[in-house]
């Protein structure tokens, strides 16, 4: 930008000169504190009807909140807690909660909305300026501090005790030494925890919803079943641990829409089980498309080919879903053939 | 007899014979018409078979094929058994309007009788899941907590945790299942429509099916109740904190802005 755009009087050098002079300021000074305006009254000011108007109204709203807190005694004592009511446009609610959350709203809201009212129309609204002060204390005050503090130090014998001062330090030094301790805590490491789940050879697949042992025949072509492995119980303590590894998903696809051969090899007759585990952050996938075998993650929309390895056919996964691999024992059920060849879920530092 | 045999000449004694005669083989035909009351009930059946192939030849042929064996434009329906007729077009799926990566729950166009002849002609072209009775889709007596806990493992993933449905890929979804029949919602676990896995009863039991219904017939219909007021969908969080920061903070600024506006001045005088 060239000088000649800007107005003579705003360029930098040509302020700087008028402030340094700082001769006469111009006549009529454009940037004068034009101070507070006149004072305007208040139609409750001047008017008494209209002041006991408003004197009324916020009466009647902290009356509307006593109302309302009575309302709220009544309904505790008198709804039974499982009434349902149907209340336009919430739907069918439970009475006790909409009648106490009503008005406990209302006792609540129409004092606020009393105090506001009567504070805007009733209480002064005379403009106050209030000048600034400066913050710096009185020397005398400061002298008075300092003298304090000396005589303090003098009188504590820090200076000239060595042996407590020395001992203090050792004290204040070792304190923070607890808080390091505690970061043990984030220990130990996982170990082999990470890359090994509850799937071993010869255990069984259990059907999560009748708990009985999966055959072959009763998974059919396009269904979904949910397994985990033989030997797991709910209320065992560490089952949500363990299912979070080993939950599975088995699928059937007819072996000809089977890609890849080393899917149709670890499958039996076209039963495919599968980790259920997303291999981006871990979030439980079974959104499962019978039609296209794929497999939606919800959280970041991976998708994986079931039909191909479980390869990442869209989205952030970096690994492809791990296949268990299954066979028919001779009882006649599905069984493992042993654990995930690699690690489920998301992949982790060391994972290789 | 003689006075029988004296009246055989009268003119109405051959109108007589012959109403006694009908009477008998009536009478005959009916003691041994029991056995063959089934074969009665099959030409019904064979009928409902016939019917069900005229509709199906106008309406479902040109992407079926005319056997049922599938074309490009539909999968084969040979096994798909009267259920998933049932399904598919008492929901209004089938017709599909148009092909696309998802057949809509519409209007449906055939009523229920057209629908049971199409049905009976497809269970035709093969063995597959039959009609359920309504013993078995009804939510009376079930385990609606089972319910809920077998809905969370199998169908939360797709339809939502309350069965509001959800997004599958490349523009595919998973329907909400407010006020679906409970037959409807058996039909479809049972034969897995479009992407939808099937559950069939050899992994998922006739009872772990109606628990299922019942779990929805308790939290999804347009009569659930909700105890803890508006549900916003039963979305989660999402809609939670969406409703929170509009009207929760609009409220908010809007008492901001009474509380610090200037207050109405009386007209200077």
């Amino acid at each position: 930008m060239s000088s000649q755009d800007i107005p003579e009087e705003n360029l930098p050098h040509v302020q700087g000169d008028t402030h340094s002079s700082d001769v006469t300021k111009p006549a009529g000074d454009p940037f004068a504190d034009p101070g507070l305006p006149p004072h305007e009254h208040r139609k409750q000011d001047i008017d008494e009807r209209a002041a006991s108007r408003s004197e009324r109204m916020v009466a009647l709203l902290f009356l509307v909140s006593m109302v309302a807190t009575v309302g709220f005694i009544a309904s505790y004592v008198s709804i039974p807690v499982d009434k349902i009511v149907y209340v336009f446009p919430i739907g069918h609610v439970s009475a006790l909660n909409f009648a106490l959350g009503l008005t406990l709203g209302v006792a609540l809201f129409c004092i606020g909305a009393g105090a506001v009212h009567w504070a805007r129309t009733l209480m002064s609204d005379v403009e106050v300026a209030d000048e600034r002060h400066p913050i710096e204390a009185a020397p005398e005050v400061k002298a008075k501090v300092l003298a304090d503090f000396k005589q303090g130090a003098e009188e504590s014998a820090f200076g000239r005790r060595k042996l407590i001062r020395n001992t203090m330090f050792g004290a204040l030094a070792l304190v923070p030494l607890s808080g390091v301790v505690l970061l043990r805590d984030l220990g130990p490491l996982p170990g082999t925890k990470l890359r090994k789940t509850a799937w071993s050879e010869g255990k069984m697949l259990i059907n999560q919803n009748t708990l009985q042992p999966l055959r072959p025949e009763d998974v059919q072509v396009g269904s979904l079943t949910f397994a985990m492995p033989e030997g797991m119980k709910e209320e065992d303590h560490d089952f949500q641990q363990e299912i979070a590894k080993a939950a599975l998903m088995i699928v059937r696809i007819q072996p000809a829409n089977i890609k890849d051969k080393k899917t149709l090899d670890w499958g039996t007759d076209g039963i495919l089980a599968y980790s259920k585990i997303c291999t981006h952050v871990g979030c439980p996938i079974s959104l499962y498309e019978q039609q296209t075998h794929h497999v939606l993650c919800p959280c970041h929309q991976s998708t994986f080919d079931l039909s191909d390895g479980g390869r990442v056919i869209f989205g952030p996964a970096g690994h492809a879903l791990p296949q268990l691999r299954i066979k028919v024992n001779d009882k006649g059920y599905l069984e493992a053939m042993g654990d995930f060849a690699e690690p489920v879920g998301p992949a982790f530092w060391e994972r290789g | 007899m003689k006075k029988l045999s004296a009246r055989r000449r009268h003119p109405l004694a051959a109108v007589v014979v012959l109403l006694f005669a009908l009477a008998v083989t009536g009478g005959l035909y009916a003691a041994f018409a029991p056995a063959d009351t089934a074969k009665a009930d099959d030409s019904a059946q064979s009928l409902a078979i016939e019917e069900g192939k005229k509709l199906y030849s106008v309406g479902c042929a040109s992407c079926h094929g005319t056997g049922g064996q599938g074309t490009t434009d539909g999968p084969s329906l040979v096994g798909v058994g009267a259920a998933a007729v049932d399904f598919q077009v008492a929901t209004g799926r089938m017709p599909l309007q148009q092909q696309g990566a998802q057949a809509p729950r519409k209007k449906a166009i055939y009523n229920q009788a057209e629908i049971d002849q199409l049905a009976a002609y497809v269970a035709s072209l093969g063995a597959g899941p039959a009609v359920p009775n309504k013993d078995q889709y009804s939510p009376d007596g079930a385990d609606i907590a089972k319910g809920g806990e077998l809905f969370r493992t199998n169908c939360a993933q797709c339809h939502n945790f309350t069965g509001k449905g959800g997004a599958l890929s490349n523009g595919k979804y998973a329907p909400s299942l407010e006020d679906v029949n409970p037959k409807h919602i058996y039909e479809a676990m049972q034969t897995g429509p479009q992407n939808m896995p099937s559950f069939p009863d050899t992994t998922m039991s006739e009872k772990n099916k109606k628990d299922i219904i019942a779990y929805l017939d308790t939290v999804n219909t347009s009569k659930s109740e909700t105890p803890g007021g508006l549900e916003l969908g039963g979305l989660g969080p999402v809609s939670e904190g969406l409703f929170a920061w509009v009207f929760g903070l609009g409220a908010m600024v809007v008492l901001a802005i009474w509380v610090a506006a200037r207050t109405a001045k009386a007209k200077k005088s």
